[in-house]
């Protein structure tokens, strides 16, 4: 009755103020460029697989051949089949360097640490590398896993170097939240450990898994520099794609093969998503954090598995350092700088590694500041709903899209003879737009991650007192954020350095990036120039890296002076 | 003309009705209280007033003047959180003095102004620490600085005590009183701790399920609780049931009590009769005294500055009531375990509710 008389009245409408209405266009903004830079890409790469070469519409017709062809059809299954594999041995394998790393006592822990990160700082090219040199024709191990290694097993083993410190981070962040009360308990229960291990800790780094899992399942799926190094006559989605618009100039086609591989990517996202969202409320409650205490012969045995997995690693870096400074593989062993004189290798030279360099800088700056004040402005923005919520897809869809199908909705678009932008095709300005897309959904969570940390009444202080919203960002919320911001411009700058398969198609000659030059090297029969080049951006990516983490040690500390107690 | 006239006020999440038609004025340099349970209400409606989260439908004015549909940014009051919200990287004088700066006003100026703001709320010498380095109190006190700074017409508090503890609070109860009586800012301070709002509030509303149940001054809702809800929330309370049996009279389990007349309730009407344990009386009863009662002595709880005794009606099944005994009463009557003596429950501090 009452509610009935009371929905009756008129409800009310709330003016905007000042700030409202300039966040409101903040956030309609931020749409339009992510629609820009990120759906209609892709939207151009849907249709384009439902045109001939001619760009006439045909219906289904390329899906129909494509699934026509076995050869084709035969490269998804590869695909699936090398993504299984990978998951089953990478994800057991970080899960107990994880382990060992948060749960036992480890000599030289950031060691270990660190040794686990370098992968990421490597384009995916250089595994590959590695292991022609160890395992290829004129490898030192020729014939040491009983045939070829171009092919599904060297894939495998590629994926398995690349991919780990992905599926480790993750599965460290999932066990380093444990809560020790639990392992307390079950103590006090009288439990065995290996009991405690199963209803305990693997239950509580479930999410984890399932998270860690879906990830290499994806990356392994839609990397392209591995499969093109070592693949030989393995033929997987991602070089597919590379072969039909590169090789054979077949856009519509890449277009269907791009879908393909865009379908399970996105489904894994969406997985993921919602694994995700159940691990907040798990996080939720207080828990009280596990300091593990030292117990011999478990740390032994950790230890001994950790210095194993990091000599793997090491030996891939190793090898592709030291094949790039050696004359003549195998025949002549003597060292060389000769391999780094690029200009000999590819008509860019050095300047494929300078417009890297530029490339990663601008899309770390102006990408950073994209994400770091659109997800300000999208969690800051009174009602607004609709657009908000359209901002947040946008801003999530690019995780769900591999970089090689990112790239080619990027040539349908920007080449596109009647599109305004089509100026910037052909520019290091479009590979950094590029760049900054691929990598957005990451910089933007961190971000929101670190927004949502902050008190979310600072807005409703700043209103009271008068004090317009802009400058509340610029004294207070960004400062706090600062660490993150750090974070983000990071991730950027490294991934920007190592991507391969987002920019292949978008490159000019003279604006080719060190990462492509790399596979353009590789492809002309240069290994050791190739591993030279890729060994140049780890050094590049990780110093870096390493500048952060100084930065962080001390300027930040003193910065931020207000953090102390 | 009240300060702030809030006229039927209501916020619905959807189906969730979480005020419905909320009327309430409040004067001129009052001090009021919303006090209720958890979920009833009081930070929406705090919120309301202030613009963060508008009502749904009904209309607010203040000084006359409608806010009803104004962003916060266009009302007048200055605000307290829970959580404070102060920004940790900046100083003591750099956030009490924030909402000063950007009303351009000379650098030394403001320094003055912030340096007597901070004199007022008792911390002259913090101004170049962050808030990380001060205590709870402190971080509250540099709050309400920086709130009162702009000297706004209205000033809100939602829980502004809860996160401290129960010396501080204690201590802080009074200095926020003391200030507010000083400076005669008009203010309203959400709590759900009746304590606080019985010894700070010039009025208290008490509010239940998103609906006002009462208001009144601290004295009239401990006195004359209006709702059994209120009596219940507000104080300790006993309820004994029993049925009106005449205007002035209730039976319960036999026992007839007289009371002040209830107009409301009609003879027969199961009724709760309602008294407070202190109000229970036990020395010097005359021998013609109303409402006497025979008890026995069931339980006996120290808590301190007195005892609260659990007394069995004698001549009932099972009523009983319990009664608070300071130290000297139980020493002078040697009350124990068990005891039988004679209590009475005096006609007007007995409340009736409709059961
Ligand atoms: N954004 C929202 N969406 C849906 N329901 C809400 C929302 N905000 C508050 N509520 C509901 O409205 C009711 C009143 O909330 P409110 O925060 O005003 O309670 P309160 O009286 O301040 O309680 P507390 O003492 O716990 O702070 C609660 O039942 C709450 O669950
Ligand atoms: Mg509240």
């Amino acid at each position: 009755m009452s509610l009935a008389a009371s929905n009756r009245l008129p409800v009310l409408r709330v003016a905007m103020s000042r700030d409202d209405l300039m966040m409101r266009l903040g956030v309609v903004l931020l749409a339009v460029v992510l629609l820009v830079i990120v759906g209609l890409p892709l939207w151009s790469l849907l249709s384009k697989g439902f045109e001939d070469r001619d760009g006439k519409f045909v219906g289904l017709a390329n899906y129909v051949s494509y699934f026509s062809t076995p050869a084709l059809f035969d490269s998804a299954l590869n695909s699936f089949h090398v993504a299984a594999v990978c998951t089953l041995i990478v994800v057991p394998l970080a899960f107990f360097y994880a382990y060992a790393l948060t749960r036992t006592v480890l000599p030289v822990r950031w060691l270990f640490q660190g040794i686990s990160l370098i992968p990421i700082f490597a384009p995916s090219l250089l595994p590959g590398l590695a292991l022609v040199y160890l395992f290829g024709n004129q490898g030192f191990f020729k014939g040491a896993l009983g045939g070829p290694i171009y092919g599904f097993d060297g894939i495998v083993i590629a994926q398995v170097f690349y991919c780990f410190p992905h599926a480790t981070l993750i599965l460290v962040t999932a066990l380093a939240t444990a809560d020790a009360r639990l392992y307390e308990a079950a103590d006090a229960l009288g439990a065995s450990k290996l009991r405690v291990f199963f209803t305990v800790t693997l239950p509580g780094a479930k999410y984890g898994l399932i998270s860690a899992a879906l990830v290499v399942f994806t990356l392994v799926l839609t990397d392209f520099g591995i499969a093109k190094v070592i693949g030989g006559n393995f033929n997987v989605l991602a070089t597919d794609v590379y072969k039909q618009v590169i090789g054979q100039q077949n856009f519509s086609m890449g277009a269907v093969v791009g879908m393909v591989l865009l379908a399970p990517a996105a489904i894994a996202f969406l997985v993921d998503r919602v694994v995700q969202r159940k691990q907040v409320a798990l996080l939720t409650a207080r828990a009280v954090p596990l300091i593990p205490k030292p117990k011999l012969g478990r740390d032994l045995f950790f230890t001994a598995f950790c210095t194993v997995v990091s000599l793997g690693i090491l030996t891939i870096l190793g090898m592709a350092a030291w094949g790039s400074l050696i004359k003549y593989w195998p025949y002549n062993l003597s060292l060389t700088l000769a391999n780094y004189n690029f200009t000999n290798f590819d008509a860019s030279g050095w300047d494929s590694y300078f417009n890297s360099v530029e490339m990663a800088i601008g899309a770390a700056v102006f990408g950073t500041a994209l994400m770091f004040v659109g997800a300000w402005l999208n969690e800051k923005t009174r009602e607004f709903f609709l657009m908000r919520g359209i901002v947040q897809f946008l801003a999530f869809l690019p995780m769900a899209v591999p970089g090689l199908v990112l790239g080619l909705g990027y040539i349908f678009f920007f080449n596109a003879p009647n599109n305004p932008l089509n100026f910037l095709y052909a520019t290091l300005a479009i590979l950094m737009i590029n760049t900054v897309a691929h990598f957005y959904t990451v910089g933007h969570l961190t971000a929101t991650t670190a927004l949502k940390q902050i008190d979310p009444e600072f807005e409703s202080v700043s209103a009271s007192l008068k004090v317009p919203v802009w400058r509340t960002f610029a004294r207070v919320t960004a400062p706090i954020c600062l660490p993150a911001i750090l974070d983000i411009a990071i991730y950027l700058f490294v991934n920007a350095m190592t991507t391969v398969s987002s920019v292949i198609f978008l490159y000019a000659p003279d604006t080719k990036l060190a990462s492509v030059a790399a596979v353009n090297i590789e492809e002309a029969g240069t290994t050791a120039a190739a591993a030279a080049l890729c060994i140049v951006i780890v050094i590049t990516s990780a110093a870096v890296k390493a500048l952060h983490v100084l930065a962080d040690r001390f300027l930040l500390g003193r910065l931020q002076a207000w953090r102390r107690r | 003309m009240p300060l702030l006239e809030v006229r039927n006020l209501s916020k619905r999440y959807g189906d969730f009705t979480a005020l419905g038609d909320i009327s309430l004025d409040i004067a001129e340099g009052e001090f009021v209280c919303f006090l209720g349970p958890s979920g009833c209400g009081k930070t929406t409606l705090l919120r309301a007033i202030a613009g963060l989260d508008p009502q749904s439908s009904g209309t607010i004015h203040q000084k006359g003047r409608d806010i009803s549909a104004l962003p916060p940014s266009k009302r007048d009051f200055g605000i307290v959180f829970q959580s404070y919200a102060l920004f940790p990287n900046l100083t003591v004088v750099e956030n009490v003095g924030y909402g000063l700066v950007s009303r351009r006003q000379r650098k030394a100026a403001i320094g003055l102004r912030v340096n007597e703001l901070l004199t007022l709320v008792g911390l002259p010498d913090a101004g170049s620490k962050y808030p990380a380095q001060l205590s709870g109190g402190q971080q509250q006190r540099v709050a309400l600085a920086r709130a009162l700074a702009t000297s706004p017409g209205l000033l809100l508090l939602d829980e502004p005590l809860s996160a401290l503890d129960a010396r501080v609070r204690l201590r802080l109860r009074h200095e926020i009183k003391a200030l507010q009586r000083t400076l005669g800012v008009t203010t309203i301070m959400v709590t759900h701790d009746q304590e606080e709002a019985l010894t700070m509030a010039d009025r208290i509303v008490v509010m239940n399920q998103g609906a006002i149940e009462q208001v009144g001054t601290p004295q009239e809702i401990y006195r004359r609780p209006a709702t059994a809800f209120v009596a219940d929330f507000v104080g300790s309370m006993n309820f004994l049931a029993g049925t009106l049996v005449a205007p002035d009279k209730v039976k319960v389990d036999g026992l007839t009590f007289g009371c002040t007349a209830q107009d409301g309730l009609a003879p027969g009407a199961k009724v709760a009769l309602c008294i407070r344990p202190e109000d229970v009386r036990v020395r010097d009863l005359p021998s013609d005294i109303a409402n006497r009662v025979a008890v026995e002595v069931a339980e006996l709880d120290f808590v301190g500055a007195f005892c609260r005794a659990t007394l069995k009606v004698q001549g009932t099944a099972d009523v009983a009531m319990t009664a608070d005994f300071s130290s000297n009463l139980i020493r002078d009557l040697g009350v124990e375990l068990g005891r039988k003596l004679d209590v009475a429950l005096p006609p007007d501090r007995l409340r009736v509710f409709a059961a």
